[in-house]
């Protein structure tokens, strides 16, 4: 005999139907009655977010409506996933300004290394998660939309202790 | 007042026909929504409720979809068969409906209108009739589509059918003798108490026969081929059954017969065991109408549209207890509801026939007239048996696992729970 068959002789209190059966009922009956559900109604209630949610970037921009990026070139070293594209210019000034900054955000991780990274606190993570597309290509945030975006910043540390001690 | 005639007749019973149909539909509609939010709140889920207010319109959406999928016929599938099954799995609860008295009769200008479609002599025994047609809705979907999983489904199918239908003519018996007429309106009637008129029995047939309407629950539940008594499309093991090949709306008439069925079981329970159409503890809408078409009671319209709500309660209560057992308890295994249907139910049905029989044949011995305290004489048997059956079953080791029947074979060791799983 190829192994041996074990049979579990089990206890009444184990191997009762109709008790069962009623206890059951009773416990579907109890959730039915329970009005309180978990569910949330996502599209009219939204998530309450923490502040330091990592979400979609934004750059911020001066007054003039210019992003405040230089150039530096230090957040597209310091990207893990290789996600931002940043081409540097210099303007008439002698002023470094990104020509063109793209972050697609398919690729991103959301780590927050750029924004913790950038010395002129320009590119932010944001505390936002809608973004939704119907094409890849839109996925890629140019200049132009990521100064567009209007969402809070994350905080990547809190503001009161901001060297985390 | 006389029951209508001539062009009355006739124009009634269209109107009667088509009205009667709308609710059934509606109620197919409203129980294939209820069914989804029933099973969300028992989940602690809200269920469907983006589609129209309270998600009340996702029947309609839901239909559109069927409608609006591509339908496939599979090559090698029997095409006649494979189309006529999907039709015969909606034809007998649909026409199960039209025998099924649904209130007190309506008194109109050109005289009195039953509210039953057809009030055929022969009352449940077509009911008996017609619902064994339902196995060929399973059967032909079964064979016809040329797939393993549907045959297999097929085949669970016809042999659970066929046994709980037996189940639930034997379970119909006790209420046979007891009314002693197979017509519906006459077994409404019958659960009604009256001052004139032959003697009726003033009680609820689910007291006096609990134990019948106990097995007639559960052959029911296994006709409709629902949960726990779903093994012809066991997920599980056999995909869907007999409905795996079947695809848009064809698989939506399946789907909707279920619930056809879910209706008419649960009126027909309600009519057979808990007084169709009778309001409780209100004497006002005892009303019936004589072999000889003489009118005991009062029949007015405000009366048919209250016992009309009363046999819609009843039905959706049945419909509701159905759906809570849906989402409670799960599937039998083939052999345990083979052993159910034939070792517990069939022998047990037997004793209990005999037993009401020589109950109430004693009863009619020691004179007890038929009335209420006839009734509360078998309800008390009744009560006894049903705890004593209970009991029983309870402890009759029905969900034992297959190899505790092989105790007996030498070389397979006993092991005891407390040696742990």
């Amino acid at each position: 005999m190829p192994g041996e068959v074990r049979i579990v002789d089990r206890p009444e209190s184990e191997s009762s139907y109709v008790r069962a059966i009623s206890k059951g009922l009773g416990i579907t009956f109890k959730h039915f009655m329970h009005a309180d559900k978990p569910t949330q109604q996502y599209p009219d209630e939204k998530w309450e977010l923490g502040p330091r949610w990592r979400g979609t970037h934004r750059m911020a921009v001066h007054e003039d409506g210019r992003a405040k990026c230089v150039g530096c070139g230090l957040c597209p070293t310091v990207c893990p996933v290789n996600c931002i594209k940043l081409i540097p210019a210099e303007d008439e000034n002698g002023e470094r300004y990104a020509a063109v900054y793209e972050i697609d955000e398919f690729r991103c991780i959301f780590c927050g290394f750029c924004q913790e990274v950038c010395p002129v606190e320009a590119i932010h993570l944001g505390v936002h998660y809608e973004n939704a597309e119907y094409s890849r290509e839109r996925w890629v945030y140019d200049l132009a939309r990521l100064c567009e975006n209007d969402h809070p910043v994350t905080a990547l540390w809190d503001p009161a202790d901001p060297s985390s001690e | 007042m006389e029951a209508v005639t001539g062009t009355a007749f006739v124009v009634a019973t269209i109107l009667k026909t088509i009205v009667f149909f709308i609710i059934l539909l509606l109620g197919v509609a409203l129980s294939t929504y209820m069914e989804r939010k029933v099973a969300g709140f028992m989940q602690d889920r809200s269920g469907p409720n983006r589609v129209g207010p309270l998600g009340i319109l996702q029947v309609m959406a839901d239909g559109l979809k069927f409608i609006l999928k591509e339908e496939v016929t599979p090559g090698t599938a029997h095409k006649k068969f494979f189309i006529l099954a999907p039709a015969l799995a909606l034809f007998p609860a649909t026409v199960l409906f039209g025998v099924i008295p649904l209130g007190s009769p309506l008194p109109t200008r050109w005289g009195r209108v039953d509210m039953i479609v057809a009030d055929v002599p022969i009352g449940f025994l077509y009911v008996l009739a017609i619902a064994s047609l339902a196995v060929y809705g399973v059967v032909m979907a079964g064979w016809s589509s040329n797939s393993k999983y549907s045959f297999l489904g097929g085949l669970r199918g016809s042999a659970q059918m066929i046994s709980y239908e037996i189940g639930l003519a034997m379970s119909l018996v006790p209420v046979l003798m007891l009314a002693g007429n197979v017509e519906m309106p006459v077994l409404v009637s019958m659960q009604q108490s009256f001052t004139a008129g032959p003697a009726t029995y003033g009680m609820w047939f689910i007291l006096p026969l609990m134990l019948s309407g106990f097995f007639l629950v559960v052959s029911g539940l296994a006709e409709t081929n629902r949960v726990p008594f779903d093994l012809p499309e066991a997920e599980a093991e056999i995909v869907g059954g007999y409905h795996t090949e079947y695809s848009s709306m064809k698989f939506g008439m399946f789907f909707l017969g279920e619930y056809f069925h879910l209706i008419t079981t649960g009126a027909l329970i309600s009519v057979f065991f808990l007084g169709g159409w009778d309001i409780p503890f209100w004497q006002g809408d005892n009303i019936r109408v004589l072999a000889d078409g003489t009118v005991i009671g009062d029949p007015t319209w405000w009366k048919t549209l209250l016992t009309l709500v009363a046999f819609t309660v009843k039905t959706t209560f049945f419909v509701v207890f159905f759906m809570f057992i849906r989402w409670t308890i799960p599937r039998f295994r083939y052999d345990q509801l083979m052993d159910l249907g034939w070792k517990v139910f069939i022998p047990a049905l037997m004793a209990y026939i005999m037993l009401m029989a020589i109950a109430i044949f004693a009863l009619d011995a020691a004179g007890v007239p038929v009335g209420l305290r006839f009734s509360a004489a078998l309800f008390g048997l009744n009560f006894v048996l049903m705890v004593i059956f209970l009991f029983v079953l309870d402890r009759g080791r029905l969900v034992r696992g297959a190899t505790a029947r092989s105790r007996a074979v030498p070389g397979v060791a006993a092991a005891t729970a407390s040696e742990g799983d």
